[in-house]
């Protein structure tokens, strides 16, 4: 049986779908103009992932998220303004311009550690932090992700061990969207599901729609509650589709082709944000006029957002060669030419 | 002062440490039951929680450290063998090293990195004998190298509670050595090298368990009436470049002696600050003293003929005279 759930997590569920769709197409836009300098892994079809699972955590809960799941890290309450500051290099952004878009934690105070674009890492550190929380003796759990690319490194097997020796709180996810960058996972994997691996470590992992926000939700809660309650580690599977390139630029690798427009136009049947909206005044007595105040409140964060970033002021250059260490000493880091 | 051994410092100092604070976790392959000695008794006094044994899974080990560190540990990562460094690159220099930098300076990685027994410790081959200090400092990690019992303790305490990763280098030649040694706390901050031998007419800077050779060559000319400058850096990351460049602005006559590969080595480095810096008071070129840039070759002539030595550093005073 799904869970209860009251009208407004199901109406936040649906502006934060908006919000990251939203988020991706404005930047997409923002690059194209040449306001946003470097590439962008836009996450266009996949967000119902990041929302359910986001929707299913708790304050004081850890999320490494995805560069697929940004959606987690908005619905963890990462605020789009310094999100987009980031994003466009700026001062307020929340690595100080430092990270980038690659490099994206929205609020380390309210445990988003996603700050790695090593496919695999995230499962890796993530389970560091799961260690702590247990070591410390906290009732809170951590949610990490890789894709089905990131699936494949040696060392999200070796940390799904240990999580596993250890019963550490975490639950690890693939937000497989079925390419690795151009590779398909039936290419790069001979078993059916990803999630089959759970077992060879001896915890159980599942493989659900990740297109729907509601199972997504649900899974995520069931095993949440299960892991919180000292089950130890769990994986979830959620099988969905990105509708744009592997990054921002690969539609003009024109050369480039891995899988066909029909394919495309299937899954976009099963896009969150159509089928969503549907299922809310059907199902959950929402309203169009409620959805439509949204959608609304949505373009507003967007607007302010885009304000705020083009605001805000570059890095002084000089910057460059401040922060790179906690415990600073006068010798390094070394400047790299004489003046 | 009471004397003890290099190796028997380094354990009291983690043992300290971690009584002092209970952040202070050990992490490795056979801490538990203390394969490399440095953790003998500690499961017992500290518990599994805090001395934790890992699967043969270096890169995982790391990562798993990293985690715990970011959430206010301090991960001290014991290593069996020195190359793990190699497995565990992409998490130490892209991971570890970069997170405070990338974050805007919100993240603290405060892990130490101990390589106990590093170098070529003879007949143990290719990949057990690397000094790979030069690759992870090229990524901006603080390194330590201690050549005594008292600074082992000292900077071995610095690099726990210095809030950044810290790889601190045990040469094997070193860990049987005894030295005197206080029982109480101590620091040795990190970046301040000491002079182990004062001299005048030469510089020698030599690191790791080349100090003592440096040193022991210093004395011999000493009689000859050759006074030789030992400066060992203790931290290579962190450098004292004040007190080399001070010195050779002295004596105008240089060598370093260091046991890593030659190219893009340490004694590149400081061969290549001194160039800058020290130019007008050079009266000889600098001279450096490496490995040769190949593995360590198993058979006993071969490793010995590859690697720094009393015999090439006495040729290189030669020259320098």
């Amino acid at each position: 049986m799904p869970e209860k759930i009251d009208k407004n997590t199901l109406l936040s569920m649906y502006k934060n779908l908006k919000l990251t769709r939203r988020f991706d197409e404005v930047t997409i836009d923002l690059m194209n103009s040449g306001e946003i300098p470097g590439p962008l892994h836009p996450s266009i079809g996949m967000e119902a992932i990041g929302v359910g699972l986001g929707t299913a955590m708790v304050d004081g809960d850890f999320i490494c998220a995805t560069h697929r799941t940004l959606s987690a890290q908005i619905t963890r309450g990462a605020q789009i303004k310094y999100i987009l500051a980031e994003f466009m290099g700026r001062v307020d952004g929340y690595m100080s311009g430092k990270g980038g878009s690659m490099h994206i934690s929205g609020g380390l105070d309210k445990g988003m550690f996603s700050i790695d674009s090593v496919v695999g890492s995230r499962a890796g550190f993530g389970t560091g932090i799961a260690l702590a929380l247990k070591l410390s003796k906290k009732n809170n759990i951590v949610v990490a992700g890789y894709g089905d690319g990131g699936a494949n490194q040696g060392v999200v097997h070796e940390t799904m061990n240990m999580a596993a020796i250890w019963n550490l709180p975490i639950l690890y996810f693939i937000d497989n969207n079925q390419y690795a960058a151009t590779t398909s996972v039936k290419y790069s994997s001979k078993i059916e599901n990803l999630s089959q691996r759970a077992s060879a470590y001896g915890f159980l992992g599942e493989t659900v729609d990740g297109m729907d926000v509601m199972t997504v939700y649900n899974t995520a809660k069931k095993a949440i509650d299960k892991i919180r309650a000292g089950g130890g580690p769990h994986l979830i599977e959620f099988i969905a589709y990105r509708y744009r390139g592997h990054w921002s630029g690969e539609e003009l690798q024109t050369y480039i082709k891995y899988r066909s427009k029909d394919e495309i136009a299937l899954w976009k049947l099963k896009d969150p944000l159509l089928t969503f909206p549907k299922e809310l005044t059907a199902t959950y007595g929402c309203t169009q006029t409620e959805l439509q105040a949204i959608d609304k409140e949505v373009e507003d964060i967007m607007q302010e957002a885009v304000e705020f970033a083009r605001n805000s002021k570059f890095p002084e250059p000089e910057e460059a060669l401040k922060g790179m260490y906690a415990s600073p000493y006068l010798q390094i880091p070394h400047k790299g030419w004489i003046d | 002062m009471r004397q003890i051994r290099y190796l028997k410092a380094v354990s009291e100092a983690l043992n300290q440490e971690m009584e002092k604070d209970p952040n202070v976790l050990v992490i490795g392959e056979d801490v538990r039951k203390s394969a490399r000695g440095i953790t003998i008794g500690f499961v017992d006094k500290f518990g599994p929680d805090r001395v934790i044994d890992t699967p043969i899974s270096e890169q995982g080990l790391h990562e798993v450290a990293i985690g715990a560190a970011m959430m206010g540990y301090r991960p001290v990562i014991e290593y069996q063998i020195s190359e793990f460094i190699f497995f565990a690159f992409d998490q130490l220099v892209d991971q570890a090293q970069k997170f405070h930098y990338l974050s805007g300076g919100r993240v603290k990685v405060p892990i130490t990195v101990l390589v106990p027994a590093s170098g070529a410790i003879g007949a143990t081959s290719g990949q057990h004998s690397d000094h790979a200090y030069p690759y992870v400092m090229h990524g901006g990690m603080k390194v330590v190298i201690p050549s005594t019992p008292y600074d082992a303790k000292g900077l071995l305490i610095s690099a726990i509670r210095d809030n950044d990763p810290v790889v601190v280098f045990l040469p094997e030649f070193l860990m049987a050595g005894k030295g005197d040694v206080p029982e109480e706390h101590y620091t040795i901050p990190l970046g301040v090298g000491e002079v182990k031998n004062p001299g005048s007419d030469i510089t020698v800077v030599a690191t790791g368990h080349l100090v003592p050779v440096a040193v022991k060559v210093a004395k011999e000319y000493e009689k000859e009436g050759l006074s030789i400058e030992v400066i060992d850096p203790r931290t290579l990351l962190p450098l004292d470049t004040g007190m080399i460049k001070k010195s050779a602005n002295k004596t105008g006559r240089v060598a370093i002696i260091d046991d890593s590969n030659r190219t893009c080595g340490f004694a590149a480095e400081v061969s290549a600050i001194l160039a800058e810096e020290c130019f007008e008071n050079l009266k000889k070129p600098v001279i450096r003293i490496t490995r040769a840039d190949v593995p360590v070759p198993f058979s006993p002539p071969m490793e010995k003929y590859m690697l720094p030595n009393e015999a090439k550093l006495r040729n290189a005073i030669k020259k320098l005279i």
